[in-house]
């Protein structure tokens, strides 16, 4: 097992009081697996990706244990985590369009970037990544407002992955992109693993059908807990929480755009977690929902690998 | 940013609520709030218990501060406390006057190029970018020495006129940005007319905004007409705090250590103005949740 | 990027054109007969001096001449050099009396200037998210900024001057010399220029630390410092980046105040009673010296013009996306 999260409890600081942006998530996640993480905006899935790698500075971990590779991850104390981000747990997150530093040229700031975590840029090696997604040696020699979107994009995923992380949790990559370069950022982060940069990776995102193109396995999260977790196909094609279903559902067919607005199409929206409602939290929203709901379903494996959190599933 | 705000709806009232309860909770900007309604208070009734006209010779002249003269006077006997109280009212007034015209011209400005765009916004941004590269003090200097300006209210207008430029152009850059909204978008298609959407959408999605640019404009005027005072150039009647000043430097208060006369005026402009300032940081705190946790 | 200076010098050129207009604008705004009452407000005794200004008023309204040739001839003066005379110091030249005292006012304005902002600059980024320094840094740096320049001119000048004895509080240099080119007369101007430009640095510093303090808070905030920090990169990497970046807005910054600096070197000046424009401007006025006040206020027009035209130099120099020939007008 690559990586090992443990009824995970990170609250958000508010006015109004902690809201539960995580409340206890458990699952595993395999070497050389990518897991696609799906849900609403709000279900927790961001808070996840950045509680495995920074916290921002209203995140507070409230319990449970991340472990990678057999060693616990400190998630709490962000002097700690330095020596793991970037060489174990590396990101590419949903604003590559501005995470380079505008005033300097990449070749510079990729230099000066491993020399500051203590390795040295082989230049060999990263004009050769550089070819594996498509960019240009002389993009090296530019500044970041000299590259389109899409260049600055896979500039962004080189780099994250170029100290070989054991785990790359990629955050909505995909969401400002059109559906061409989608898929080549997905065929990318398919090559990515299996060139073995990445062993493992978390691609979190609300469109499922792209996921279903590259996840192993697929997570599904409702209000901060865990829904469904399945291998991509058993979870596309039989899903058995009624939330799964309804996602799926929505989808004429797999690999359909505009799969977002479609998750959005679920009538009620999903409880607030201020204070949420004891029991199952989709019962407001779920067409089977009945009396048992009223307690919390726990997270069952209803088949290998098939983990769901529901009473009639 | 799928985060959690998204889940969480947010009406106006909610809004309101929550900037009053961290308003109150700020310490900048009681703090500055406190300083500047004090002096301003100063200024309302100090005037109306001192009995001494500010310009009034007497005989005790050169008093250091006493129990009768709390200021001391000047070389010609003329009550500084007395002065000093009759200032603050003029420093207030030529905030208000200057910094209002100006917060009203950088508006008017800022929103019409923004909203309107095109050639109209080119002719204005060049209209504001002329005006900002002229250097205000030395236009006012020829103004008021040609004109002669008498009041406080002629020379805050006149400090008004000059100061707008830097409103207009961030009112235009934060206007341009709001323009492409949905909401503002809906009232274009419900057919609102230019003037209404600036009036009921734009000018109010940015309130916070637009008083920040008054406190800045405020302080600003306070500070050139202090200037302008002090070269001989302020209001021929009456007393301000820049007025005091040039009368302490005109008649050697520093060389015969009547610091009485000096320390006041200058104090009283910088705990106005920094006050205001240190105030403005507080808001923008208020308003602005990324600058709260430092 | 020859876009962008040619929209700069287009400008520039504009606001020369119109100060110059406003300037022979403003007198015939004056109430009644503009040459009559000029003449009698200047307190001349000198009837030389009288009949001068008469002659150039006379001339410079032109009233028999029709509107435009009167303003061509405006401009056809000005382009020969010819501000007039002046009538506090004449028969002598608007133009030579402005240039025996603009050396003394750069001598005061270019090093306050760029040492404040550089000294500010380090300062604020210093102390932008340190706990300890921010709670001092602000404080003093917002006193400093609201401080009228006069002000602190003042008070510097009674505690180091009056009550410290350390620096003569007034003049250029000392009464018993003459300008020469000697030691001991270069360190009499030295002493003399030390407090006005202290006052000065010290008033302009706060504004710089501050405006620097809240921009690299802006720039720590960025989406490229969080993916920095995300990869682990040290803080010291982030915040070398974040002031480069937040220097390029404290250059805009620097042309923007010009105007309000060379406004506190004026008011510095009349305070130390320093041989400069400021002073100049406070005898013309006390003076009605029209002439000179015009003189004047077309110098310090022109120098702000140059030194904002110098500033964009720079700026394009230290911010690459203008070379790129990309996003250039915003500045």
């Amino acid at each position: 097992m690559s990586l090992q999260v443990s009824e995970l409890r990170v609250h958000y600081r508010t006015l109004r009081g902690d809201v539960r942006a995580l409340d206890g998530m458990s699952f595993e996640l395999g070497d050389g697996e990518i897991l696609g993480l799906v849900g609403e905006s709000g279900c927790g899935k961001s808070t996840l990706g950045k509680s495995l790698i920074r916290m921002d500075g209203r995140m507070r971990h409230v319990g449970g244990r991340v472990v990678l590779d057999g060693r616990e991850l400190p998630i709490a104390d962000d002097r700690a985590m330095n020596d793991f981000r970037f060489k174990e747990v590396s990101l590419i997150p949903q604003y590559a369009m501005s995470a380079l530093n505008p005033t300097r040229k990449i070749r510079r700031m990729v230099g000066e970037l491993l020399r500051s975590r203590g390795a040295a840029l082989d230049a060999a090696e990263l004009e050769r990544r550089m070819d594996q997604v498509g960019l240009p040696r002389e993009v090296l020699d530019r500044y970041p407002i000299e590259l389109s979107g899409g260049m600055k994009q896979r500039m962004v995923m080189v780099i994250s992955t170029l100290l070989d992380p054991s785990l790359l949790i990629a955050d909505e990559v995909t969401s400002a992109l059109d559906v061409s370069t989608q898929k080549a950022v997905a065929r990318a982060l398919l090559g990515f693993r299996d060139s073995g940069y990445v062993k493992s990776m978390i691609f979190v995102t609300h469109d499922i059908a792209l996921t279903h193109h590259i996840a192993d396995t697929i997570m599904v999260m409702y209000a901060g807990r865990l829904a469904e977790k399945a291998p991509a196909d058993a979870l596309v094609k039989a899903p058995r929480h009624p939330y799964t279903r309804l996602l799926v559902d929505s989808l004429p067919e797999v690999g359909v755009r505009y799969a977002e607005r479609r998750l959005e199409g679920i009538a009620g929206s999903p409880p607030s977690l201020l204070d949420p409602p004891p029991g199952c939290r989709f019962r407001a929203r779920c067409p089977l929902a009945g009396d048992e709901c009223a307690e919390e379903p726990p997270v069952a494996e209803v088949a290998p690998g098939h983990h769901v959190a529901c009473w009639k599933a | 940013m799928t985060t959690i705000q998204e889940a969480v709806p947010r009406e106006r009232a909610a809004v309101r609520r929550e900037a009053l309860y961290f308003a109150v909770r700020n310490g900048k900007l009681m703090t500055g709030l406190t300083i500047v309604l004090a002096l301003l208070l100063l200024g309302l009734i100090g005037p109306l218990f001192v009995a001494a006209a500010p310009n009034e010779y007497s005989v005790k002249a050169m008093s250091p501060p006493t129990g009768e003269h709390w200021f001391g006077t000047t070389t010609f006997g003329q009550d500084i406390f007395a002065q000093f109280v009759h200032g603050l009212r003029a420093t207030f007034a030529v905030g208000v006057v200057g910094g209002g015209i100006a917060a009203v011209i950088g508006m008017v400005v800022g929103f019409v190029a923004g909203y309107v765009g095109g050639l109209v916004d080119e002719v204005l941004n060049m209209l504001t970018n002329i005006v900002l590269v002229i250097p205000s003090l030395a236009v006012l200097l020829i103004v008021n020495a040609y004109l002669g300006i008498r009041s406080v209210a002629v020379q805050g207008l006149f400090i008004g006129l000059t100061q707008w430029p830097w409103a207009a152009r961030a009112i235009r850059a934060q206007t341009f940005s709001l323009r492409t909204r949905e909401f503002v978008d809906l009232a274009r298609m419900s057919g609102s007319g230019t003037g209404r959407i600036i009036a009921r959408e734009i000018a109010p999605n940015m309130s916070s905004y637009l008083f920040m640019t008054f406190i800045l404009l405020f302080g600003g005027s306070v500070l050139i007409a202090s200037s302008l005072d002090f070269i001989g150039l302020g209001p021929t009647e009456g007393v301000s705090l820049g007025l005091m000043l040039q009368n302490a430097n005109q008649w050697s208060a520093l060389q015969l250590g009547m610091w009485w006369w000096f320390v006041p005026p200058g104090a009283a402009i910088t705990a106005i103005v920094g006050a205001l300032y240190v105030a403005n940081v507080g808001l923008d705190e208020v308003f602005n949740p990324k600058l709260r946790e430092t | 990027m020859r876009r962008y200076f040619g929209r700069k010098l287009l400008i520039y050129g504009l606001t020369f054109f119109v100060a110059v207009t406003v300037n022979w604008m403003i007198p015939r705004f004056m109430p009644g007969d503009p040459v009559a009452s000029m003449v009698a407000r200047a307190n001349v005794t000198k009837p030389e001096a009288v009949e001068a200004m008469r002659a150039y008023y006379n001339n410079l309204f032109g009233l028999d001449q029709p509107l435009l040739t009167q303003y061509a001839n405006f401009w056809g003066a000005l382009l020969r050099g010819d501000f007039g005379t002046s009538i506090w110091l004449f028969p002598t030249p608007v133009s030579q009396v402005i240039g025996g005292a603009v050396p003394y006012t750069l001598a005061l304005v270019v090093p306050s200037v760029l040492l404040s902002w550089v000294v500010g600059n380090q300062f604020g980024a210093y102390a932008a998210r340190r706990k300890l320094l921010d709670n001092t840094v602000l404080p003093v740096g917002y006193v400093l900024t609201a401080m009228p320049y006069m002000w602190l001119a003042v008070l510097l000048a009674w505690a180091l001057g009056v009550i410290a004895g350390l620096f003569p509080v007034a003049g250029g240099y000392s009464f018993s010399m003459r300008p020469n080119l000697s030691w001991t007369f270069f360190l009499d101007l030295l002493h003399h220029w030390t407090l006005p430009f202290l006052s000065l640095f010290l008033v302009a510093l706060g504004g710089w630390a501050i405006g620097m303090r809240n921009m690299i808070i802006y720039e720590l905030e960025s989406d490229y410092s969080t993916y920095l920090s995300a990869l682990g990169a040290p803080a010291r990497l982030i915040r070398r980046y974040a002031f480069r970046n937040a220097v390029l807005p404290q250059i805009t910054g620097l042309a923007l105040q010009l105007g309000v600096l060379v406004a506190g070197a004026l008011v510095t000046e009349i305070v130390f009673a320093y041989p400069g424009l400021g002073s100049l401007i406070l005898k013309a006025i006390q003076n009605k010296d029209f002439f000179l006040l015009q003189g004047a206020f077309l110098f310090i027009v022109l120098g702000v013009l140059i030194a904002n035209f110098i500033i964009d130099i720079v700026y394009v120099v230290v911010d690459p996306r203008t070379r790129a020939g990309m996003a250039g007008a915003q500045a």
